[in-house]
């Protein structure tokens, strides 16, 4: 085997794997005309890249990217959100009239660019990953075409996101002719050498990369879209980017800020503490004013990015390692919490008014227990997974010194109990209004059971999923 | 003599046009316009860096812009052509199914 496979293509083979596997989605779509079977190749095709992840190591292609344990920690975050979102999305796209072989393509394309961002070690892979992520759930967004709040999600979505995608590059390219180079290490290295941290020029790009990635990850005051398009879109996609491309966010500001512009974290953490503060007030008070369900937990994921980002501010490795593990944890409640929503999606039914929730527990006992589980857990009630991520989260915030931050998260948590107990109050202590029915889809009900699990024993056994958090950042930044 | 910083200046007012023809125009395409604007005045900047350090990072980088603003402008206006199939207009003041 040539010296280059085994040094350069072995450390993208995940990456490519999974690209083969949607172009394949993508083909097979002209000649497959039971839509189940492309769910099926994806599944299998994310199931094969994740066994790939244990072959990668090392850096490719001169330095630009890099396989280390944060990338592969955070690419097991995103395969865990497509194979939930695949499993949800087939009984629910033919309900919509929509199941065409496309959808599965884009969403393993989606997965390929956030492998990529996870991946990026230069800011030229980071921009390119961000676009094949945004372009490809900017489409998924818009699914359901002969839907005006689908297309006008997809569009908002797309607007913003562009505009934001001009920001990432005006501060690529400043700080590009700041340092004549745009390798992640190479950055952080000119700036050490050089002790540029109050330069105004790399403030500016400081500030251009906190709005670009705040747009990413929904963060007050760059969540405006976050609202409209979690309403508007598929259920099943909805689900998708609140996890994936939030995730791929976080991936890349850990990268970018923590890593390039670490010499500027004093610059970078006052922003975001702002922002962390805004998020979690913003999210959390305005979703209590929210009827619709997928509106508030639009409002919910909103708070929650402002709940992740005390671990980029903590600036430790306790802090990122904790930041990671509750994205993870998040990745299962929040799409437990969708699959709900989902598979009330009927031929009849639409079920995303919260008054459709009431008397839930007296028609579909074990689903009315199931979404109790997703609540408690986003809310943050032990023994379920949120509290463990919140609390190893705030345990590093207050390690960082950050005391009264972690005050003003506590207490809005408080508030976020509020709506989400609102839900299970409406399901356990309410008369049923309408007869609800549950789609019936195995996919669905697997997601569900997988999700459920997943809050409970991470819940009850936390120590693994941390060990494992903490032993994938060993060698991060170096 | 021209320096790097009149390029800089140069690229830098186009990017605020950009800025300020997203924010005030009501109409889709000339947002989309100006969202082009923005990405060509980054285009220039990374030029402008790039000949001057004497380094080929970006010129490649804005290959790689032109290539995803393509991408990006025919995935817009698809979504665009969607939209309007909808709802028959394309000023954002009258997309507001969703708000709150």
């Amino acid at each position: 085997m040539p010296e280059i496979f085994r040094t350069q293509l072995m450390v993208v083979l995940p990456e490519t794997l999974l690209a083969v596997f949607a172009m394949a989605v993508v083909l097979l779509d002209l000649v497959i005309r039971k839509k189940s079977v492309l769910a099926g190749i994806s599944i299998a095709g994310a199931a094969a890249v994740f066994y790939s992840l244990f072959y990668t190591q090392g850096f490719a292609f001169n330095h630009m990217f890099v396989a280390d344990g944060y990338g592969i920690f955070f690419k097991f975050i995103f395969l865990v959100s497509l194979v939930l979102a695949v499993l949800l999305s087939n009984k629910y796209l033919s309900v919509e009239g929509v199941n065409h072989g496309e959808y599965y393509g884009l969403m393993l394309f989606a997965t390929v660019g956030m492998m990529v961002m996870a991946s990026a070690s230069d800011l030229i892979t980071v921009y390119l990953g961000l676009e094949l992520m945004s372009l490809s759930v900017y489409v998924l967004a818009g699914f359901i075409r002969h839907s005006a709040r689908s297309s006008e999600a997809a569009l908002k979505y797309f607007m913003l996101g562009a505009f934001a995608s001009a920001f990432l590059l005006l501060g690529i390219s400043l700080t590009y002719g700041l340092t004549g180079t745009t390798s992640i290490g190479g950055v952080a290295s000119y700036l050490q050498l050089h002790g540029l941290a109050k330069n105004p020029v790399l403030i500016l790009a400081t500030i251009l990369y906190v709005v670009a990635f705040g747009f990413k990850i929904a963060a007050v005051p760059f969540h405006m879209w976050a609202p409209d398009v979690y309403e508007g879109a598929p259920t099943p996609i909805t689900a998708f980017m609140s996890v994936g491309p939030k995730a791929a966010g976080f991936a890349v500001i850990g990268r970018v800020l923590l890593v390039a512009l670490g010499s500027m974290s004093f610059e970078w953490s006052t922003l975001l503490i702002v922002l962390s503060i805004l998020s979690m007030a913003a999210g959390n008070i305005l979703a209590i004013a929210q009827t619709n369900i997928k509106r508030m937990l639009a409002y919910s994921s909103i708070a929650h990015a402002g709940y992740a980002l005390l671990g980029v501010i903590a600036f430790s490795p306790e802090g990122l390692a904790s930041m990671m593990n509750y994205l993870l944890i998040y990745a299962f409640m929040n799409i437990g919490a969708f699959t709900v929503v989902t598979i009330l999606r009927t031929e009849g039914m639409k079920a995303e008014e919260l008054s459709d929730y009431e008397g839930l527990s007296k028609t579909h006992p074990l689903l009315a227990a199931l979404m109790l589980i997703f609540m408690f857990s986003l809310t943050g009630i032990p023994p379920t997974a949120g509290f463990i991520g919140k609390f190893y989260l705030f345990t590093a915030a207050i390690k960082a010194g950050y005391t009264w931050l972690t005050v003003v998260a506590v207490l809005m948590s408080a508030i976020s109990a509020y709506f989400y107990l609102r839900v299970v109050m409406y399901m356990y202590m309410k008369e049923p209004a309408k007869q609800l029915e549950m789609a019936k889809s195995y996919g669905a009900r697997f997601a569900l059971l997988l999700t459920g699990l997943a809050v409970l024993v991470i819940g009850i056994l936390p120590a693994g999923l941390i060990d494992m958090a903490r032993a994938a950042i060993i060698d991060f930044g170096s | 003599m021209v320096t790097v910083n009149w390029f800089i200046w140069l690229s830098l007012t186009l990017f605020m046009i950009g800025v300020f023809g997203f924010l005030t125009r009501r109409s889709i395409i000339m947002m989309f316009l100006s969202i082009e604007v923005m990405l060509n005045a980054v285009n220039l900047s990374l030029v402008s860096f790039s000949y001057f350090l004497n380094d080929l990072r970006g010129h490649i980088l804005v290959f790689f812009i032109v290539a995803v603003a393509a991408a990006e402008a025919a995935i817009g206006l698809a979504i665009l052509i969607a939209l309007f199939r909808n709802r028959q207009t394309a000023q954002v003041d009258q997309i507001t199914e969703m708000k709150g």
